[in-house]
């Protein structure tokens, strides 16, 4: 078929790469001009903004370094940073290792892989909000279904929530249960792995376990290490179930308007694209929001290059298709 | 039984199948094991929402203690949180927001995926790379200057911040979708066009009806994204109730009904419906959407 086309005859191929062009330029430019408007521009402008002091109602005026240099004495901003560096690395691990270890039981089953798979990815579609006030009741300490399961073994229940040390691992409860998407992605992953390389394997002698780490493992991991990727992305931008579980936490009545929430108990909730909201649009410190941004985005796209770099490996070494 | 077992095979030559028993043992107490992890694992999912559902239609009394089990099921409870809260109009304005958005979203990924996965241009390996950096990119790094442009344009305290952008560029459908159409051969590009197709009409009538599961599954994923979406509504309606949507004014309506959680579980209960409902109808759009955004790179 190619080769009828490379044949074609001289005279209308310039008019037919014009219209080629053409084409190419009518479907590209809702989403040139969207590019621009909506990720270039801001994007330059944050950077412009993270240099100076703007409060939304008067002129920007330049202020220099001072945005940055603040950064360092401002010990929320180091809090800040410091939860969500626990939920990089604790929630990166615990959900790669959660859903590798969800997804293994399940390709193994031979029957009902349709119900649990239903039942284990259906959280993940819940709004986080729900998902959220879902686990502040179950885990209410005072009378929550999980506080009573834990009574009748002899154990009293945390105070989750309200506690600065437990409201993290709280957080990353419920990042766990609504992890479904993670888990089908690494499910098919497995599924996908030729039943040759399983025979080959046992043929050698190898048990359950040793086939699953020798022959599993390493055929999945370009996927696995997606779910890393993933996971350190979902991480930088926590900001939901943080919000939400820090103002039902803290009673507040009114989650738009009160700031006392934000954070709550003793900031360990704040992460960083919390405390970004709160400058930027709680208290119009628009400036200092802009040199969070910037250094959010500088994070993100080294992550991102990450991801870029597997998923052309990965497409290289798909046959020849047009790939990325 | 286990007697049985270990009696050596050449003893009871009238039943053959007797060696083979120790592996069928094996086997299904393997399978009994690894079903019964697997069906815990399913209700470890699933128990929350059932907690969700029995505090709800417990009476205002029993859901402050530690009962599991509703002593008499209130079902009212589920009519009565219309009157605590204008939910109808906050679900007019989830609606209004997920659904404009998802036919924008449609209008302007559609034709840009089709350049992106069929088409050849110079360039093209630099705007799947923009695009893919879009994906990523977390929503509050561009927030303050396209909150300050909305503002200044007084469109702040609408949805219309939220929805417009959908009409113009939207990235993780433009990468699915693109994900989807690579699959299609390129052979019935080539053939379309050979017929005399203009690239218009190769996507209208060949590229879109047999990408329909794949756009039909970028659809429920952008429905779903915008319907769940806080931080946007939260950003520019925050201040103005009458334009909340639904996952906002959730968040709200625990703080203002704290003690009654049967109140709070019934509103989450509603605000979780949709989704499980779309999943119902739609669950192999779902799980092929969400291997394409992990598996096929």
């Amino acid at each position: 078929m190619t080769a009828t086309l490379g044949a074609r005859p001289a005279p209308g191929r310039g008019r037919a790469r014009a219209r080629h062009r053409l084409a190419v330029l009518g479907f590209m430019a809702p989403a040139l001009i969207g590019f621009v408007l909506f990720f270039g521009y801001p994007l330059v402008a944050t950077v412009v903004f993270s240099f100076t002091k703007y409060d939304l109602i008067n002129a920007p005026e330049f202020t220099g370094l001072d945005n940055y240099l603040f950064m360092f004495k401002d010990p929320l901003f180091t809090k800040a940073v410091q939860n969500t560096l626990w939920f990089v690395v604790v929630l990166t691990v615990a959900r790669t290792v959660f859903a590798l270890g969800v997804a293994s039981v399940i390709a193994r089953l031979k029957s009902g892989v349709g119900l649990i798979r239903t039942l284990c990815y259906l959280p993940s579609l819940a709004p986080p909000v729900a998902a959220t006030l879902v686990f502040f009741m179950v885990m209410r300490p005072n009378g929550g279904p999980l506080a009573t399961v834990l009574d009748w073994v002899g154990l009293q229940s945390p105070l989750w929530f309200s506690d600065p040390l437990w409201a993290k691992p709280g957080i990353t409860a419920i990042m766990l249960w609504i992890s479904g998407d993670l888990m089908i992605i690494i499910l098919a992953a497995i599924l996908d792995v030729p039943q040759e390389q399983y025979e080959a394997a046992e043929l050698d002698g190898a048990g359950p376990i040793r086939r699953w780490w020798h022959v599993t493992l390493p055929t999945i991991s370009p996927v696995l290490l997606f779910g890393i990727v993933n996971s350190v992305i979902l991480a930088l931008q926590l900001f939901t179930q943080a919000v939400v579980a820090g103002s039902a936490g803290s009673g507040s009545a009114d989650s738009t308007g009160a700031t006392k929430y934000l954070g709550y108990p003793d900031n360990s909730t704040l992460t960083f694209p919390v405390y970004l909201y709160t400058q930027g649009f709680r208290y119009f410190d628009m400036g200092y929001a802009a040199a969070m941004a910037t250094v959010l985005f500088v994070i993100s796209f080294a992550v991102t290059i990450v991801l870029v770099q597997r998923m052309r490996k990965n497409s290289a070494a798909e046959e020849g298709g047009p790939g990325a | 039984m286990t007697a049985t077992l270990t009696k050596p095979p050449v003893d009871v030559p009238a039943e053959p199948s007797q060696p083979k028993r120790p592996r069928d043992v094996r086997g299904a107490l393997n399978w009994v094991a690894t079903h019964a992890i697997g069906l815990a694992l399913g209700l470890m999912f699933a128990t929350p929402v059932l907690f969700v559902f029995l505090t709800a239609v417990m009476s205002d009394d029993q859901a402050f203690t530690s009962d599991l089990w509703p002593r008499e099921w209130h079902w009212e409870n589920f009519v009565e949180v219309f009157d605590k809260a204008p939910l109808f109009q906050y679900l007019f304005n989830s609606l209004a927001y997920s659904l404009l958005a998802t036919a924008g979203m449609l209008l302007s990924s559609i034709p840009a995926a089709y350049a992106l996965a069929k088409l050849r241009w110079r360039g093209r390996n630099i705007a799947f790379l923009l695009v893919i950096g879009a994906m990523m990119l977390p929503p509050q790094v561009v927030a303050v200057p396209l909150y300050d442009t909305w503002s200044s344009l007084g469109l702040t305290g609408t949805l219309w911040p939220l929805i417009v952008p959908y009409f113009l560029f939207d990235a993780f459908s433009i990468f699915l979708l693109r994900q989807f159409m690579l699959t299609i051969p390129q052979s019935y590009v080539d053939a379309a066009r050979v017929d005399g197709c203009s690239e218009f009409q190769a996507l209208v009538r060949i590229i879109v009806p047999m990408a329909r599961p794949g756009i039909a599954a970028t659809a429920l994923f952008c429905f779903l994204f915008t319907w769940n979406d806080y931080f946007g509504p939260l950003l520019y309606t925050g201040e103005v109730k009458e334009q909340w949507t639904l996952s906002l004014a959730l968040a709200t309506f625990k703080g203002m009904h704290i003690v009654q959680w049967n109140s709070a579980m019934a509103v989450t209960f509603l605000t979780m419906i949709p989704a499980i409902i779309l999943f119902i109808f739609a669950q192999k759009s779902f799980v092929k959407g969400i291997t394409f955004t992990g598996v096929k790179g």
